[in-house]
């Protein structure tokens, strides 16, 4: 049980005992959003970058909420299409929350959001440069993930599937080659559907899970956000446990012997 | 002389410090969550006061706000 217990997520030298990171977005309203973070009982929470309209106060008055709970923050750069955009956006972060963490989105088209690895690379080793903690949303790619790593990236996102589908993680292969081939953490990021595509994600070997619309946009978000941590702390416990391997034919597990009817 | 602030244009009448822009626009010198850029270079929030907006130049005020 020790071992479990100390359990901790180390990122960028921070450590988290919650291995659940949520997005704030698309929640009914602020007091839904509270209570599913506080269910969930993650430890960490995305924001994103947005122009400020005169009429607009919405996004402070969130601000000021997920202030007041001291979560740790990591503003995004979701919405950029160019290496460019992301790196200014990530600098404007910077200086609006005081944070040098960025979850680094450069996505290629509206249709897919799939990220654009070329400008993703391009801006990922500028903001290292710049002295930022970048945790880049990636393809479920192990050589976009290994570059990134090379590059100093603080941990990889590889998507499960497209952002917003809850489609559950689509290539698991991929994921599992990640986790044996870079050494820093794997954060599956985009794409959980429910708790047991969390679970699945952990039971693959990642380090954390980062979900935002399987939560706010469910029927019953605050609960959902309970499901999800117990999803997240099961598959933990079974991939640290060690799984039995799948086999084809049937292995019995009553004993052999002593059985009735036989001479 | 014309600024682009957030993308729109805007007209100024006269010379006008990046502090009273952000006045105009409602953002407070101590609040928090908002940044600047001019010309896609952030601006401290210490350099907002003493920095001087030009015929041109492209103003950037950005929000925290939720996202995923």
């Amino acid at each position: 049980m020790e071992k479990i217990i100390t359990d901790n997520l180390e990122i960028a030298g921070v450590r988290f005992s919650s291995r659940l990171i949520l997005g704030t977005a698309r929640y009914p309203n602020p007091q839904i959003m509270l209570d599913s973070l506080e269910a969930s009982g993650t430890e960490m929470v995305t924001l994103s970058i947005r122009r400020h309209e005169v009429s607009n106060y919405f996004g402070e008055s969130i601000l000021s909420i997920i202030r007041e709970k001291n979560f740790h923050l990591l503003p995004n750069t979701a919405g950029c299409f160019t290496a460019k955009e992301a790196i200014l956006t990530a600098e404007l972060a910077r200086e609006a929350l005081g944070t040098n963490w960025i979850k680094l989105e450069v996505i290629g088209d509206d249709e897919t959001l799939f990220p654009d690895v070329v400008e993703l690379l391009k801006a990922a080793e500028e903001l290292v440069q710049k002295g930022f903690t970048v945790l880049p949303y990636c393809n479920d790619d192990p050589i976009t993930c290994r570059k990134l790593q090379d590059i100093g990236c603080s941990a990889v996102m590889p998507l499960a599937s497209p952002i917003g589908s809850g489609a559950g993680i689509r290539n698991e292969y991929n994921l599992r080659i990640i986790r044996d081939t870079i050494q820093i953490p794997m954060i599956v990021d985009a794409g959980i559907g429910t708790a047991s595509d969390a679970a699945q994600a952990m039971e693959l070997g990642a380090d954390a899970v980062l979900l935002n619309t399987a939560i706010s946009c469910a029927e019953h978000p605050a609960m959902m956000a309970r499901a999800m941590k117990l999803g997240v702390e099961a598959g933990r416990a079974a991939f640290l446990a060690g799984r039995i391997p799948k086999l084809l034919y049937a292995e019995r597990s009553s004993p052999l012997t002593g059985l009735i009817g036989h001479a | 002389m014309k600024l682009i602030v957030n993308g729109k244009s805007e007209v100024c009448d006269e010379q006008i410090m990046l502090g009273e822009l952000l006045y105009l626009n409602k953002i407070k010198p101590d609040e928090k969550g908002v940044a600047v850029a001019l010309n896609e270079v952030v601006v401290f929030r210490a350099k907002w006061s003493d920095t001087i907006v030009r015929d041109g130049d492209r103003i950037e005020i950005i929000r925290a706000t939720q996202g995923g």
